[in-house]
């Protein structure tokens, strides 16, 4: 998947705002154009995938893309694009990732299923099978209560497990959920949901994700894991279950920016476990610095954070039935390169 | 000490619980203690007999203040009338303020049968406050119409 | 039951515009055992919309009556005899309730007294839970007896999702985790299991988004025209 800058340089000469550059589409991999991901070749050759997240902006310039684009080039295998996150409404997963394919870089669109019915999530994949993109990460997406449009209708058509299957379907039978085939037969999505360890009721986590798999998704990835034992005890249980010699499980860390962001999660995001550890080693990493100095302080938070990043990796990696990371800087996206090179994971596997 | 014999033309509805209330005021009589004549008693079996309706009734027929006078919490004859009723006139505070009326012209204290002297200043206490709060502006506002259940139709019981 | 709660006395006494002559029309029914609609609550809204509008210098007539349920023909229509003497209707019935009465009685102008909220029942004095969303295809054999659909903030039929802690919904401390229910009360039934099964997407055509529901049988109907 080798970057081709010159392509890249027409797409920048573009005015700002204008649609779709079709010469990007040189830009694209041979191989994602007709074929499959190389995500899926990656996890098939058994490589320790790293995946990493970006967020689309709350307007419609392409430039906001185009800037993040450059940091996560040749960092990571391939780019989560989240779909209104948080119920706050961005710009479309699947129209930005049109334009990571066209600066040759390979996104994993995230879909919902608090905003579209089936018939608008197939469209929307349809779509998306034609602009290049070939993975698909199927949510059942935050409560709209949530995020800045409250007073909208909560759609919920299927659930996440379901849109897992439908989508899967779609590939494998060359149907559309009713039944009907798909003309020119199936879009060669590769199917991943998300997992998580923390979530309750505890027990039951293996056996819900053990119920993804068996509806299709041949990835997972979890959510943020600040809580290694917990997330081991988890694994174990997987791994007793078979389950990832069927799936590839990409475990979520995330470097952390300061100690309050350390103590929102641990005490304000539902679903969401951080061990007093964390929470300890961000407060002393500004111990010493006096809360005036704001950049000396945001500059040894960001030290640590990264730090205790690259630390997560390493254990996690020892955990078996783990095959890869999926890195979540949020809002952050430069402390991408710094994590994964600290993590000894750079150069990123290139298949021929 | 208030001047208990000033005899305004305000009126203030007392129920009074007939096992607590109603023997305090009995016994501040047999006292020989003189509380406002503006404070009309009316006994009751219990205050948790005291429904909201009844309290608007009385606002809505001229009274200036309306007090539920019961038992303390905990000696209830009927174990909770009283806890009841508190939350009753709690209720009945929010609607006078939505009607558009003082919300402190209703009040309901809670004394024993034995408390004479604490009779005789809940109903000096309440008295001074409907005096300064003035006559209730539904004696001034114009005719008032009540209204009545509608004859020839069914009901499920007969009305309040 | 169906479950109400009443409208602010604000918004009641602006529907009420030039009307002289109100009538406020309880129900028997849902709304008198959820305290929103029945004797003591007609009796309570007529008296304070007197009192308020009395104050405002008007000379309003507010009178009250109460059926046994607002959502059938026979009940509400001994009330016509009546109607002529009024302005308004205030009606303090479910949304059902409002609209029979429009229906019934076009001739006069029907407004709601109160918000209806769902169905549900109360879980303690004071306290109404919602239960049922009337989706039309009931699958309450496959969850132990707690809906998803009117339980689960997202409706899921494969839960719980990520956001279920301690068996709280993300939404709200004061919302369970349907899924949780439901885990606990499968496994208490040692029927686990079951829920490993991935369930289809539902067949929405049976509940609202299939359009307006109506039922018809015609064992329980006589011939056209026959004693109307």
């Amino acid at each position: 998947m080798a970057a081709h800058a010159g392509s890249f340089a027409k797409i920048s000469n573009c005015p700002k705002g204008i649609g779709i550059n079709a010469r990007g589409w040189e830009a694209v991999s041979a191989m994602a154009q007709n074929g499959y991901s190389n995500l899926e070749h990656l996890i098939q050759d058994r490589q320790f995938v790293v995946t990493g997240e970006l967020g689309p902006p709350k307007g419609w310039l392409r430039s906001e893309i185009e800037k993040k684009v450059e940091l996560v080039r040749g960092v990571v295998d391939a780019v989560n694009i989240t779909d209104n996150q948080t119920a706050i409404v961005r710009m479309s997963s699947i129209a930005a990732g049109r334009m990571l394919v066209e600066a040759g870089l390979e996104p994993i669109i995230q879909i919902t299923c608090r905003d579209r019915n089936r018939l608008g999530m197939q469209s929307d994949l349809l779509g998306a099978a034609a602009l290049g993109m070939r993975n698909v990460l199927c949510l059942t997406g935050d409560h709209q209560s949530f995020g800045n449009h409250p007073t909208a209708k909560n759609v919920c058509d299927l659930d996440g497990i379901q849109l897992v299957e439908m989508v899967s379907h779609m590939r494998t039978e060359g149907v559309f959920q009713c039944g009907e085939a798909i003309d020119g037969g199936g879009p060669p999505f590769l199917v991943g949901a998300a997992a998580n360890p923390f979530g309750d009721p505890f027990e039951f986590r293996p056996y819900r994700l053990a119920k993804k798999v068996a509806a299709g998704a041949r990835f997972i990835q979890t959510q943020l894991v600040y809580d290694i034992p917990r997330f081991r005890k988890f694994m174990e249980q997987v791994v007793a279950m078979g389950l990832h010699e069927k799936v590839a499980i990409l475990a979520g860390v995330g470097p952390l920016k300061s100690s309050g962001m350390a103590r929102y999660m641990r005490d304000k995001v539902p679903g969401m476990i951080v061990d007093d550890y964390y929470v300890n080693e961000m407060e002393k990493a500004v111990a010493n610095i006096p809360k005036e100095e704001k950049v000396a302080r945001n500059e040894a938070w960001k030290k640590r954070g990264i730090e205790l990043c690259i630390e997560q990796i390493g254990e996690i990696r020892q955990i078996p039935g783990v095959a890869g990371v999926h890195i979540m800087a949020i809002e952050w996206e430069s402390a991408l390169r710094p994590i994964v090179e600290g993590a000894g994971l750079l150069p990123r596997p290139t298949l021929n | 000490m208030s001047d208990t014999q000033q005899n305004s033309d305000l009126k203030i509805v007392a129920f009074c619980c007939q096992y607590c209330a109603y023997k305090a005021a009995d016994l501040a009589g047999s006292l020989r203690l003189q509380y406002p004549p503006e404070f009309r008693i009316i006994q009751v079996p219990c205050t948790g007999r005291i429904d909201t309706v009844e309290v608007l009734h009385a606002f809505e027929e001229g009274a200036d203040g309306v007090v539920t006078l019961g038992c303390m919490p905990g000696d209830c004859h009927f174990l909770e009338g009283n806890l009841r009723a508190r939350r009753r006139v709690e209720r009945v505070k929010k609607l006078l303020a939505e009607v558009g009326l003082e919300a402190e012209r209703v009040e309901m204290y809670n004394l024993s049968s034995a408390m004479g002297d604490k009779f005789v200043q809940y109903a000096t206490e309440m008295t001074e406050r409907i005096r300064k709060l003035g006559p209730s502006p539904l004696r001034h506002s114009g005719k008032h119409v009540a209204g009545t259940p509608v004859a020839g139709v069914s009901q499920m019981r007969e009305s309040l | 039951m169906i479950v109400a709660e009443q409208k602010p006395l604000a918004e009641i006494k602006s529907m009420l515009g030039e009307a002289k002559r109100v009538l406020v029309v309880g129900c028997g029914t849902c709304v008198t055992v959820c305290f929103a609609g029945g004797t003591k609550e007609v009796a309570e809204l007529a008296s304070t919309l007197r009192m308020s509008t009395q104050l405002d210098s008007k000379e309003t007539v507010v009178d009250e009556v109460v059926v046994q349920r607002q959502c059938e023909w026979e009940y509400i229509d001994p009330l016509l005899a009546t109607l002529d003497q009024y302005d308004l209707v205030v009606s303090l019935g479910c949304g059902v309730g409002v609209q029979t009465l429009a229906e019934r009685f076009p001739k006069i102008r029907v407004v709601p007294g109160l918000n209806t909220k769902f169905m549900g029942l109360p879980t303690k004095p004071g306290v109404w839970e919602e239960r049922c969303q009337a989706c039309g295809n009931c699958m309450l054999d496959r969850t132990g007896g707690v809906c998803p659909i009117s339980r689960c903030s997202k409706q899921l039929l494969n839960g719980p999702c990520g956001g279920s802690q301690d068996g709280k919904c993300e939404i709200s401390e004061d919302v369970p985790c349907a899924w949780q229910l439901i885990w606990e009360r499968m496994t208490s039934l040692g029927r686990e299991q079951e829920l490993l099964k991935v369930q289809p997407p539902k067949d929405w055509t049976t509940s609202r988004d299939g359009g307006p529901r109506r039922i018809v049988r015609e064992d329980l109907q006589l011939p056209e025209g026959y004693r109307d």
